[in-house]
């Protein structure tokens, strides 16, 4: 099922009647790296340009130009069948004044810093054992990484099981221990609750695998030379590891903004709409997050210039976070 | 790389190591094992109070719930051809790509990597109605190829097969095999694809995975329910049959087995693989 890397065998380079050095002459493939482009540059690299032309054709057609498009689309109002109409910045102005967009913001950042902080905490912490510790190394690897290969669509499911207000498992321990049901599903910080916890589950074990390569990259002479001059575990920590770790802390950050921010389908799957509640995102929209409203309005309401709109005043929110985050952990540096 | 034994091994400090990773490993397969006793059980002994926390006896009569609900080999023969399909071509069209952009200076180089590298950033979220859009237009709505040829574009697959080539595929080797008569194409065939195996085989699971979950895109772009991929059935059943547990869990576990399998196969490459890309990407 997996296809295995379309790769030949491993053929050597054929080798024709003895050309010697002093024959070689370089034809019309230059050698890596060292022509200068030139005029002639362009046809004679028609090779070049050729290989690379299946990804910028598919990329111009279902990257390039779409994402021009929606940008043009957010200045238009929609409803993709009758005429497109220019309205300026209105699409912009109204959801500026449009509670639901900031309660979907408010929504998208309460989840992601519920899930981001423990996981790259719980992250760290990990990959600092499973890097001290000799033996099972390989199983740990691949049994903490498991989680992030699951569907999001199936994990979603077992934790809205897990969870219910009802039936749940979780409700049930609680119960025998004399609890009463709690109700993680109806109640709003709850349900963001359980929404981060999903996204821990899934993205602890990646972020460990990156740290833990970046462990395993630090020196032992460093730690050596710290024994040495009297430093106990936790001053090394945080003395050697953590600013030799900063770049790939950095990373993570950046990734996690990313990925974290754009939670759509744990809320989607978790409360899917139907007829009784045609609202996405749970009671009280609770767990609508902004990718979920976007997609609410641009495919459930088909309001294509709103719709535009909105991912794109969130791609500006997503960009300032990246930049925020980024002064943050670069500022730790000359500290 | 070896990993360098600690020279002081305190017994206890490696204990607690220990259980905190089990403990970690149990939290991390815990939702296979209940979702395995929930599918197999029945509907009313999940629902009891306490509920049955052994592996029951129903699963066949669940499995077969589900093949009456949904389509669901139909579903997951339309993922494994759009996974397959999309591996196969990611990494012919990213490795040859990232070949040119490893080892040939070209006018307009770094224009178009700079290009490429920014649109990898992008949230994909940005394209998806537009794209939409376009597949309504010229009528690929509800087709596979609707779902394939959007996810050729991957950027990350160059980004990161490049830096491997660079590194990894000496110039020498290239001017050698040039000097022997190799054309572009035979380096890129005999040279550089075997010397990357490695990357490509985790590029290879990469891209299979995130085509066999992905959500977003399916959901808006397949409107025929007898004609939808594995996620999209399985949320459909979900919000179907919210009150039948043990059915949906035992669509949960087929729909999610497989992929396990083949990743637990594979992992260990796959997670050298990672590393190694995330370290060189920071």
């Amino acid at each position: 099922m997996t296809s295995p890397p379309v790769t030949g065998p491993a053929a050597a380079p054929r080798h024709r009647g003895g050309p010697g050095p002093a024959r070689f002459r370089p034809r019309r493939t230059p050698p890596a790296g060292t022509v200068r482009p030139s005029r002639r540059g362009v046809v004679s690299h028609w090779r070049q340009y050729l290989a690379i032309s299946p990804f910028f054709l598919i990329f111009g057609v279902f990257s390039l130009f779409p994402v021009c498009y929606s940008l043009y689309l957010a200045f238009q109002r929609w409803d993709g069948m009758g005429t497109v109409q220019f309205v300026g910045l209105d699409q912009f102005r109204f959801l500026w004044d449009d509670p639901v967009f900031w309660l979907s913001i408010r929504n998208t950042l309460a989840i992601w810093v519920l899930s981001t902080v423990p996981t790259l905490f719980g992250a760290l912490v990990l990959a600092t054992l499973l890097h001290s510790v000799r033996r099972f190394k390989g199983f740990y690897r691949i049994a903490l990484y498991i989680p992030n290969v699951t569907s999001i669509v199936a994990v979603s499911i077992f934790f809205g099981a897990v969870f219910s207000n009802n039936f749940g498992l979780v409700n049930a321990i609680l119960g025998t221990v004399g609890i009463s049901p709690v109700p993680w599903l109806s109640n709003p910080w709850l349900i963001k609750l359980v929404i981060a916890l999903l996204m821990t589950w899934m993205w602890t074990g990646y972020n460990m695998i990156i740290y833990l390569a970046g462990l395993q990259a630090i020196p032992t002479q460093i730690y050596e030379a710290a024994r040495l001059d009297g430093a106990g575990p936790i001053r090394t920590f945080f003395q050697i590891t953590m600013p030799i770790m900063r770049p790939i802390i950095l990373f993570t950050v950046i990734i996690s903004t990313i990925n974290g921010l754009q939670s759509f389908s744990e809320p989607q799957v978790l409360f899917g709409s139907n007829a009784a509640n045609p609202n996405l995102g749970g009671p009280g929209q609770a767990g609508l997050t902004t990718l979920l409203y976007f997609y609410q309005s641009a495919f459930v309401n088909n309001d294509y210039g709103y719709g535009a709109a909105i991912v794109w005043a969130f791609f500006v929110l997503i960009m300032v976070l990246v930049v925020v985050n980024w002064r943050v952990v670069q500022r730790g540096r000359k500290s | 790389m070896t990993a360098v034994v600690p020279r002081r091994s305190r017994r206890p400090r490696g204990l607690t190591a220990h259980i905190v990773l089990v403990l970690a490993v149990l939290i991390s397969v815990f939702p296979f094992a209940w979702t395995i006793v929930m599918a197999t059980n029945t509907t009313e002994d999940i629902y009891k109070s306490p509920p049955k926390l052994t592996f029951g006896s129903h699963l066949l009569e669940n499995i077969r719930h589900v093949l009456d609900t949904i389509d669901f080999f139909g579903s997951m023969l339309n993922t494994v051809v759009v996974a397959s399909v999309t591996t196969v071509l990611v990494l012919f069209i990213d490795s040859l790509a990232a070949f040119v952009f490893a080892k040939f200076d070209f006018p307009g180089r770094k224009v178009l990597f700079a290009t490429l590298v920014g649109f990898m950033m992008l949230p994909l979220q940005l394209a998806v109605l537009p794209q939409f859009i376009l597949m309504s237009d010229i009528g690929w709505v509800g087709t596979l190829k609707a779902l394939i040829l959007p996810a050729l574009a991957n950027a990350f697959g160059i980004f990161w097969l490049r830096q491997y080539i660079e590194n990894g595929v000496p110039d020498e080797l290239l001017d050698a095999a040039r000097i022997d008569g190799a054309g572009f194409f035979r380096q890129y065939w005999n040279i550089v694809l075997p010397m990357i195996r490695p990357a490509l085989s985790f590029l290879a699971i990469y891209a299979f995975v995130n085509a066999w979950n992905d959500y977003i895109w399916p959901l808006v772009v397949l409107n025929d329910p007898a004609h939808l991929t594995l996620q999209v059935a399985l949320a459909q059943l979900h919000v179907g049959h919210t009150t039948d547990y043990s059915m949906v869990m035992a669509g949960v576990l087929m729909a999610s087995v497989p992929l396990v399998v083949v990743f637990t196969i594979f992992a260990r490459g796959f997670i050298a693989g990672a590393t190694e890309g995330a370290v060189q990407g920071s």
